[in-house]
């Protein structure tokens, strides 16, 4: 325990992080529109997500009134139904959760928490910002396109995704939805790159990787990640556009359509499937990881407890990082693949849930006699450790080849997926909102509303999902319009999709009491001061609230500790933040600062 | 997917290397006071551009490893011929291979501060790559008269589409050497212009290391390690 020993702290000499030129914005525009500083991209990031998720809402919204009032609603169509499964999909994983985590919060909290000024490469940053909402408003076109967005659902397999039985396939739906896709990734690449580079470059000094708060571990390697990941993305949308466009045979194999012969031939649906789950695997975690960051980070603050098992959850992130980029076929157990490959596919795969299983102990550990505020944010990350331990159980069941083969393709895995990318990754994101809210306007959000928010969210989100691994069980499957009258397809199960459907119908209604809650606490909030949660990390300990261009006053905070210093014995508060150099004297630098 | 696999255990190693020099096994609750400074912990000394190019690069190896893996993939099918390569491909090689000497030398010239070597040093290597876009061209071109349609001959659409997503990053590359370029006009050699050239050449070296693997793979050299891997697949 000899490194335990703090040394002398006038050693350390002032910042020696040198001082970046940073750009100062001369008119109104370059301020808030064309803005180069990472916390207003990261509004921009956030609002544009938020927006655009909205619409993904509202989509869900007349799926659910199809599933649960079949026959009722003349407009959805079939084909207005794939279309908005599709859309759905594919907004929330990939515009939504990934702009909003990595373009939104990563934008906000990373310099922030490292003690940087801004991003490294801030022009590149403010491009990436413009490049996404490029790809959004591409997006958005498709809807207005003739013959509308794409209904190749979100996994856009070919051949269906491009043939004329598919809505937008032989019309411009798909080739807007690959034309956004790319964008979005050039654009990510560009965000990815900084995200990355900041961490490395522009640590404040002290600020080790193993000092870092477990929200920028999870951000940085969730964007690594998704840097590696994004291309197999790409490069499957290319090809599909050549195939499209071109009348190459990447993945179209030889086809009869309406008893006309296509041109295609030889090509390799499956191939696809792989570049796809290449991606689309690391993407589930690209989005879990940010997660998992950050309600570690909220858990100790509220529990006000250091985190249970700080290296264990730093190896774990990367470790999960890791391994995520070698279990993708586990979505492709029904595409007839080999035995021995299914079995390799199906280990990887069961390996994956130890690291995560020991994320999950240690932020139960950390609640463990902690000194537990109930707080929104609070209420919102025990929230997810509910349902992340709810999906990651069934994610069990399906990694499993022989028990995955039936299950396939049926509302259970739909049921997975939304508690374990859906549901859970949301209730981070609400209560980093919550969290978060405070330094970025200076106001709490309101507390009234945000129970209401908490309460209806939560409990709805089970009443949706739960019922619906049941539906899944009992063997309907995923994307079909409607049932038909098939045996197994009972009057009680009628009306549990009912039931499904106006739960769902509230919850979105919660969804816009928040939204209220934004704006209107924007204005009447309770003013929050500083740093309201009596937090630890840099982000709380700035000059000014919310913070100012630059971040931090005259000098860069020096580190002198971890991020959980929480309840610390003798302690003369029950926090030590990280750039507090107790028991000694700030240095004569930092006191006159 | 072998081609992609490799080439993320490569990073995983380089990231690992670095990982592991990070003192991962340290007990951040226990240090509080300047203990945690150690040696190597801090931010990477190095300008951020060129950490910043480096990852930049890990994004591009990940793209085309991600190609060459489709077209690995794509090969097992029963319509799969090699291409035959336009002859012009040699020639274009060549200039590539010019082109990336050029810009070492240009590196070379910016650290001993010579101006007038340098700027004639990105000339040549501009000049030659521009030569290499336009013998692609002409290789497209002899091929499209060969009649290998898009339809006809899977190996023709990796090809196009291969060396065109090449082609325009050596576009790309184009722009950030003409910036260079104009900086190099200016009196002396700048930290800024020194930086810059190095970029570029890396950038080079890199893009040429990819054209190789490219045309190795399009002209079938690569079948048997394709054969092998698959051997130890099944
Ligand atoms: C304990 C770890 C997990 C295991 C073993 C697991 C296993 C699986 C398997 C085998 C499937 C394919 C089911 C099928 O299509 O037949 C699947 C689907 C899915 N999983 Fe997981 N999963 C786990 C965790 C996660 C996490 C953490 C996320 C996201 C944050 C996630 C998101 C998804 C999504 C989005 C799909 C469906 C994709 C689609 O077909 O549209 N899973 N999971
Ligand atoms: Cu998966």
């Amino acid at each position: 325990m000899a490194d335990a020993t703090p040394q002398a702290v006038d050693n350390i000499p002032p910042a020696e992080v040198p001082e970046v030129e940073l750009y100062h914005p001369k008119s109104w525009w370059t301020k808030y529109v064309f803005s180069q500083d990472a916390k207003v991209i990261a509004i921009q990031y956030s609002g544009t997500a938020i927006a655009i998720g909205l619409v993904a809402l509202v989509l869900s919204w007349l799926i659910r009134l199809q599933l649960g009032f079949p026959g009722t609603f003349d407009f959805i169509t079939p084909e207005a139904y794939y279309q908005f499964i599709t859309m759905h999909g594919m907004i929330m994983v990939v515009y939504l959760l990934t702009a909003l985590f990595l373009g939104g919060f990563g934008n906000y909290l990373i310099p922030l928490m490292v003690g940087a000024r801004d991003m490294v490469f801030p022009y590149v940053n403010m491009l990436s910002f413009w490049v996404y909402l490029l790809a959004v408003l591409v997006l958005v076109a498709s809807f207005f396109a003739p013959g509308g967005p794409t209904g190749a659902g979100w996994t856009l397999y070919p051949p269906q995704a491009i043939t004329s039985g598919t809505p937008g396939g032989q019309q411009a739906g798909i080739l807007l939805m690959l034309a956004s896709l790319m964008l979005f990734i050039v654009g990510f690449t560009m965000g990815g790159l900084n995200y990355v580079v900041t961490v490395l470059q522009a640590r404040t000094r002290g600020m080790t990787l193993m000092r870092m708060p477990l929200t920028v571990w999870g951000i940085f390697t969730a964007t690594v990640m998704a840097l590696l990941a994004f291309p197999a993305l790409f490069v499957a949308c290319v090809m599909m556009l050549f195939d499209r466009l071109l009348g190459t045979s990447f993945f179209m194999p030889a086809l009869v359509e309406f008893g006309e012969q296509l041109e295609y031939g030889g090509g390799s649906p499956i191939l696809f499937q792989h570049l796809f789950w290449f991606f689309g695997h690391p993407e589930v975690y690209i989005v879990a990881l940010p997660a998992f960051g950050i309600v570690s980070d909220l858990i100790s603050t509220h529990a006000r407890k250091n985190i249970f098992g700080y290296r264990m959850m730093v190896w774990a992130i990367v470790g999960i990082g890791a391994l995520s980029f070698i279990v993708w076929a586990h979505h492709m157990y029904v595409s007839g693949m080999d035995p021995y490959f299914g079995f390799f596919f199906a280990t990887t795969t069961l390996i994956i849930a130890v690291p995560t299983a020991i994320k999950v102990y240690n932020w139960v550990l950390t609640l463990w006699r902690g000194d537990i505020h109930l707080s929104l944010p609070m209420l919102f990350a025990i929230g997810f450790i509910v349902t992340f331990v709810n999906g990651g159980l069934t994610g069990l069941f399906l990694g499993n080849v022989v028990v995955d083969v039936p299950l396939s393709d049926t509302m259970f895995v739909v049921a997975h997926f939304h508690m374990v990318m859906g549901v859970a990754p949301i209730m981070v994101i609400f209560g980093a909102i919550y969290h978060w809210y405070p330094k970025m306007t200076g106001r709490m959000l309101n507390e009234a509303m945000g129970q209401f928010h908490f309460w209806v969210t939560f409990v709805g989100a089970y009443a949706i999902f739960f019922p619906m691994h049941y539906v899944g069980l009992v063997g309907v499957p995923r994307r079909y319009h409607e049932l038909g009258d098939a045996t197994f397809v009972t009057d009680s199960l009628h009306s549990l999709n009912a039931f499904i459907s106006v739960a769902a119908l509230i919850v979105g209604f919660a969804q816009v009491v928040f939204m209220f809650n934004l704006f209107w606490s924007l204005r009447y909030g309770k003013e929050s001061g500083g740093n309201p949660w009596r937090a630890t990390t840099l982000e709380w300990q700035t000059p000014e609230t919310p913070p100012i261009h630059g971040n931090f006053g005259k000098d860069l905070p020096i580190v002198y500790r971890w991020a959980y210093d929480y309840s610390v014995p003798d302690a003369p508060d029950d926090y030590l933040a990280q750039n507090d150099p107790w028991p000694q004297k700030a240095p004569a630098s930092e006191a006159a600062s | 997917m072998i081609a992609a696999l490799i080439f993320l255990a490569i990073v995983v190693a380089i990231a690992g290397w670095w990982l592991s020099r990070q003192r991962l096994f340290s007990k951040p609750w226990l240090e509080t006071g300047n203990a945690g400074l150690a040696p190597g912990t801090e931010a990477i000394n190095q300008p951020a551009s060129k950490v910043g190019l480096g990852v930049f690069l890990a994004v591009v190896g990940a793209l085309f490893a991600l190609f060459f893996s489709a077209y690995f993939m794509r090969m097992e099918f029963p319509d799969w011929r090699t291409l035959a390569m336009p002859r012009i491909v040699w020639f274009n090689t060549g200039a590539l291979v010019l082109s990336s000497i050029a810009l070492q030398m240009a590196v070379v010239a910016a650290r001993r501060g010579r101006l007038q070597a340098l700027r004639q040093d990105l000339l040549a290597g501009a000049a030659a790559a521009v030569i290499f876009l336009v013998g692609q061209v002409l290789a497209w071109r002899a091929l499209a008269e060969l009649g290998y349609f898009a339809t006809s001959n899977p190996a023709y659409s990796f090809f196009v589409l291969i060396t065109g997503v090449h082609g325009l990053h050596m576009i790309g590359g184009l722009i950030a050497l003409a910036r260079t370029a104009v900086q190099s006009a200016g009196g002396e050699v700048t930290e800024r212009l020194r930086t810059g050239t190095e970029l570029c050449a890396t950038y080079w070296h890199f893009m040429l290391l990819v054209w190789v693997i490219i045309v190795a793979l399009l002209a079938g050299w690569l079948n048997e390690f394709a054969d092998i891997c698959r051997q130890l697949l099944v």
